[in-house]
């Protein structure tokens, strides 16, 4: 990254004077080191959680959609409902790797690597719905516009279910690549670290040879531009896409044309949210402050202003176009999701998005760690609802009284939704021990740009001498490289 | 064709029906004494309707019978009537699945029997009872005491019903019947009497006492709710009107056009239309002369292998019908009245859910519309539901994966989805598990499995039968020779089905005819099949 002068007007990014060796042995000490006990409690209960979802996944394919609480009029609910949260969260990743980064927001470094990986597990979390959703998932390739046996059999273009395969199998190996790339000069440097032996050979693997010498960092920085370039039109054109399951069709209060925009938006908004809600506890738990400072969390906030403030336009012109279009479908759509047995849901949705993101406008609450917490936990939740009054509210009371009924979630449907976040969580934490949780090696690069540093490392808390000395103890053989790539 | 008007009032039909369709008609009920009954059963005693009451006044004697009769209606007490429902009749076809999963025709309840009860008396202070019975509102339970004997039954609200009565259907309670019979609700035959004057069964009685219980039940209703919403779904007139201008009530939906004029749905279009080269195929509904009686959804059922799911299923709004009877209510609140009023959207709508008192009750037969740009179409990735070029939606059962979209994309919401596997599974008991009861199964129609949609196909397998017939004889197929089979078993011939193509065919006079309508035209679907406007002798205040 190229070195920015630097500005005192800024706050630094990265605080407490640190070295280009403390950078290392801060962001590497959680693959280093023993995880406490209060990550393995939660990695236990995720674990557990995320087990519950898959046999009630099991359950489901075993004996058939009915056991979720859907009805002849409500035929998508928590399903889909999960499913564009969970990709709406993965948005935030996308947006601070690719679009910060030709922005060249230096602040992004400190989160973009955990911002991506959230990216990648929320989109794993939220494969699981459109796939298990079908009646026959078994049969679920045919999505796929293969050539195949069965005759002239073809997939068919005009389904916005069908865009949606393209759009997230795009996404998410765009997504994964940049990710990885990103990954590799940071495994290289674990790998340097590694002092047993199996550390060393997984992570000689994962960094791909990575030597560290000038030509492979140009490279580094060319394939990173190229993908950012890749992922900047998919952050636009992924909810957008997903937005068209609604908005191609004829439904009062989903057939909208302001859906696109207004669900990416949305997107980025709930993404940021889950970030600041994932960061502000990784911060703490793996002694991260220095790195992900008030700066930061600020810097986000902001966009939660931006973005929840556009949600909050779109839901009002929605109101607004709804009377406007003298459709009685319309009219009532839009009046039944703000007064009609689902008001909760609306108002919800309308509390936690448009009201709570606004109190961002006092810098006090914006620097505030504890209230941005609260708030962000206010955005992923008003997120969810949003889905759920756009799905659920348009159908349940369409265009034949008739046909209007009620949604009951079945414990399936929770207990699938609350196994994903398990399963969000197992890949997190896991990540979070694993991986670099930052950026280290682009860190190292802003460093002297963005504030106070030291030119001599101080002693690190443990000798890296000291743990080799220990695993030479208790493995006699073991391979020994304390060499340190910067 | 039935271009003439029936009447409104369609004696013989089933009591509940007169319940619902009287007070329209004949309103002096309202006016009456709180406990005349509408159900006009000519051996109750105080079943006076106002033209009787008047013919008999000259007899004194009759009129003290009926004094003291009326007299021993003590407060607080109700007259039952016990009627028998329009498909399992007194109970002797209650072992049938098909008929315990019918609908009623006024209730839409499902696999049980209720007392139906006046929403006055249900609000009362003695009771307070749930209205809205359905997934919301539980109904409550309560004990009906009748000559001796007491019925446990849940209570339904009956729009219409006469003030101080409450209905019973027989046929339920049976515990010798078999498997689908047994135990489903409570035998009202105990509370029937033999009338000591003419030895004649007793259908009603008075000085009922009904006592609220803390219970609640679920009921199975396949429309839970009731109302038009202000909407114009089933299209009426006056017989005034329609004499003046047979396009009375069915005005043409118009859309405003980018240029300032105005055009019909159907031709503004952003679609390329299919291709018609032969046939298309289409269907005409005649509300005027349907009944609501429901032997089209049972002859569907016949037709279609259409599983049976069951109460539980119902209550969670997965009946199966492939052709469903909405049965709407008119409500005390309507546009009009709320502009005049000035009731703001949010009262109006609210009020619009609920029935009037004495409502007028409409009977719209809904199946898959055919929809020539249909909406379920575009959506399924798989290309699992498709159009034929004779005009027919069709789905291929092999292809569906199950997302569902298309069910969700239908503005009829006539798709019906396979939530589990209804045949050869013991968890659905409805005789498509056994062998015997499979030899009942329509072999020209598959059976379809978990996980896939299904919907009306038109009886595709009649029109291809019918097809083949013609072509062997070297000629096309001839008007009314392809029927559908809920064309076939419809008693007042309100279904018509053939080839729009073909201007011999009956469909194809309907469908020029001035009180043709499609349903929710302004989507710019373009459905195959259309309805008629109903045309009511009544007068323009009564509609």
């Amino acid at each position: 990254m190229a070195h920015a002068p630097s500005n005192n007007l800024r706050e630094p990014l990265i605080l407490g004077e640190k070295s280009y060796h403390d950078i290392t042995v801060d962001i590497c000490r959680p693959i280093e080191t023993r995880a406490n006990k209060l990550w393995y409690v939660v990695f236990g209960l995720s674990f557990i959680t995320m087990l519950w979802g898959i046999g009630l996944i099991a359950y489901t394919v075993g004996t058939g959609l009915g056991v979720w609480g859907l009805n002849k009029s409500v035929e998508w609910a928590w399903d889909i409902t999960n499913f564009v949260w969970w990709i709406g969260i993965g948005h935030a990743g996308t947006l601070i790797s690719a679009i910060l980064l030709l922005f060249r927001q230096r602040w992004r470094m400190s989160i973009n690597r955990a911002a991506e990986a959230m990216t990648i597990f929320a989109v794993i979390c939220a494969a699981i719905y459109p796939v298990f959703h079908m009646g026959r998932v078994w049969v679920g390739y045919w999505v796929l516009p293969l050539p195949n046996q069965f005759g002239s059999l073809w997939a068919n273009f005009n389904s916005p279910l069908l865009w949606d395969v393209f759009a997230i199998s795009t996404y998410f190996s765009v997504s994964l690549v940049f990710w990885y790339i990103g990954l590799i000069p940071d495994f290289a440097t674990v790998r340097d670290r590694a002092i047993t032996p199996a550390a060393k050979k997984a992570y000689t693997l994962l960094s791909f040879g990575w030597t560290g010498n000038a030509k492979a960092w140009a490279r580094f920085e060319e394939v990173s531009l190229v993908l950012a370039g890749l992922s900047t039109p998919l952050v636009l054109s992924v909810h957008t896409i997903v937005s068209m399951d609604f908005a191609t069709s004829v439904i009062p209060g989903w057939h909208t044309t302001i859906f696109p925009p207004y669900f990416v938006a949305g997107a980025i908004f709930s993404g940021f949210a889950m970030v600041l809600t994932l960061m502000l506890i990784v911060r703490k738990v793996l002694g991260l402050e220095a790195y992900i400072t008030v700066a930061h969390v600020e810097a986000m906030n902001k966009i939660i202003i931006l973005t929840g403030s556009i949600v909050g336009v779109a839901y009002l012109t929605e109101l607004f176009m709804s009377w406007y279009s003298g459709v009685e479908y319309e009219q009532y759509a839009f009046l039944n999701r703000a007064t009609g047995p689902y008001w909760w849901a609306y108002w919800s949705m309308m509390t936690c998005n448009v009201v709570t993101p606004q109190l961002f406008w006092f810098p006090k609450i914006r620097k505030s760690l504890v209230a941005t917490f609260i708030i962000s936990i206010f955005v992923n939740i008003g997120m969810w609802f949003e889905r759920f009054v756009i799905i659920v509210t348009s159908l349940h009371r369409d265009y034949l009284p008739s046909s209007w009924m009620m949604f009951h979630p079945s414990f399936v449907d929770i207990g699938i939704f609350v196994g994903s976040i398990g399963l969000f969580f197992v890949m997190f934490l896991l990540f979070a021990r694993t991986f670099p949780v930052i950026a280290l090696n682009e860190l190292k690069t802003i460093l002297k740009a963005t504030g106070k540093y030291k030119r001599t490392s101080p002693q690190p808390e443990y000798k890296i001498e000291d743990l080799i000395l220990e695993s030479r103890k208790g493995k006699s053989g073991a391979a020994i490289h304390g060499e340190e790539h910067h | 064709m039935h271009d003439g008007v029936y009447p409104a009032v369609t004696a013989g039909a089933a009591p509940v029906v007169e319940a619902a369709e009287e007070p329209a008609t004949a309103p002096e009920h309202k006016e009456g004494d709180a406990h005349a009954t509408p159900h006009g059963r000519p051996q109750a005693p105080v079943a006076v309707a106002a033209p009787v009451a008047a013919a008999i006044s000259a007899d004194p004697a009759t009129i003290s019978t009926a004094a003291a009769n009326l007299n021993k209606v003590k407060g607080g007490a109700f007259e039952l009537v016990i009627y028998e429902k329009t498909g399992l009749g007194d109970g002797r076809l209650a072992n049938n699945p098909w008929l315990q999963e019918l609908p009623d025709p006024i209730s839409r309840v499902t696999w049980d029997n209720y007392i139906t009860m006046s929403i006055a008396d249900m609000n009362s202070d003695d009771f307070k009872f749930n209205i809205l019975n359905g997934q919301e509102q539980l109904s409550n339970v309560a004990e009906v005491v009748v000559n001796g004997v007491t019925l446990k039954l849940p209570v339904y609200a009956s729009p219409g019903q006469a003030k101080g009565t409450i209905g019973i259907a027989l046929g339920y309670g049976r515990t010798k019947a078999g498997k689908t019979a047994n135990g489903i609700g409570a035998n009202a035959f105990p509370a029937v009497t033999i009338n000591k004057d003419n030895g004649f069964f007793e259908y009603s009685a008075v000085d009922v006492k009904v006592n609220k219980t803390s219970e609640t039940y679920n009921l199975a209703g396949t429309q839970t709710f009731h109302t038009m919403m202000g909407r114009a779904i089933v299209k009426e007139t006056t017989l005034d009107a329609y004499k003046k201008d047979a396009k009375a009530g069915n005005e043409p939906v118009l859309l405003s056009l980018s240029n300032g004029t105005k055009d019909t749905p159907n031709n503004v279009n952003l679609w390329e239309d299919h291709p018609r080269l032969n046939h298309k195929w289409g269907m005409s509904i005649d509300l005027n002369t349907c009944l609501g009686c429901g032997a089209c959804v049972i002859g569907c059922h016949s037709e279609n292998n259409v599983a049976v799911v069951g109460k539980d299923e119902v209550r969670r709004g997965r009946d199966m019908h492939w052709l469903r009877i909405d049965r709407y209510y008119t409500s005390d609140m309507t546009e009009k009245k709320a502009e005049e009023e000035g009731v703001g959207a949010i009262d109006k709508f609210l009020d619009m859910e609920v029935p009037s008192d004495s409502p007028r009750v409409v009977f719209q037969p809904v199946m898959c519309q055919h929809c020539n740009h249909a909406p379920c179409e575009t959506v399924c990735p798989v290309l699992a539901t498709t159009h034929s070029n004779e005009g027919l939606n069709q789905m291929t059962y092999n292809r569906c994966i199950g997302t569902k979209y298309c069910g969700n994309n239908c503005p009829y919401k006539v798709r019906r989805f396979n939530w589990f596997k209804y045949a050869d599974n013991s968890a659905f008991d409805f005789h498509m598990n056994d062998t015997l009861g499979k030899m009942v199964l329509n072999p020209d129609v598959i059976v379809r499995g978990r996980g896939v949609m299904e919907k009306c196909s038109m009886c595709v397998q009649r029109i291809q039968e019918g097809k083949l017939n013609a072509k062997k004889e070297g000629r096309r197929p001839i008007d009314g020779e392809i029927k559908t089979a809920c064309q076939q078993v419809c008693p007042t011939n309100a279904i018509t089905f053939g080839d729009l193509n073909d201007d011999t065919h009956t469909v194809t006079k309907h469908s020029k005819e001035p009180r043709m309508y499609h349903l929710l035209e302004e989507v710019g679907i373009q459905p195959s099949v259309f309805y008629m406007t109903k045309v009511r002798n009544v007068s323009a205040s009564e509609l």
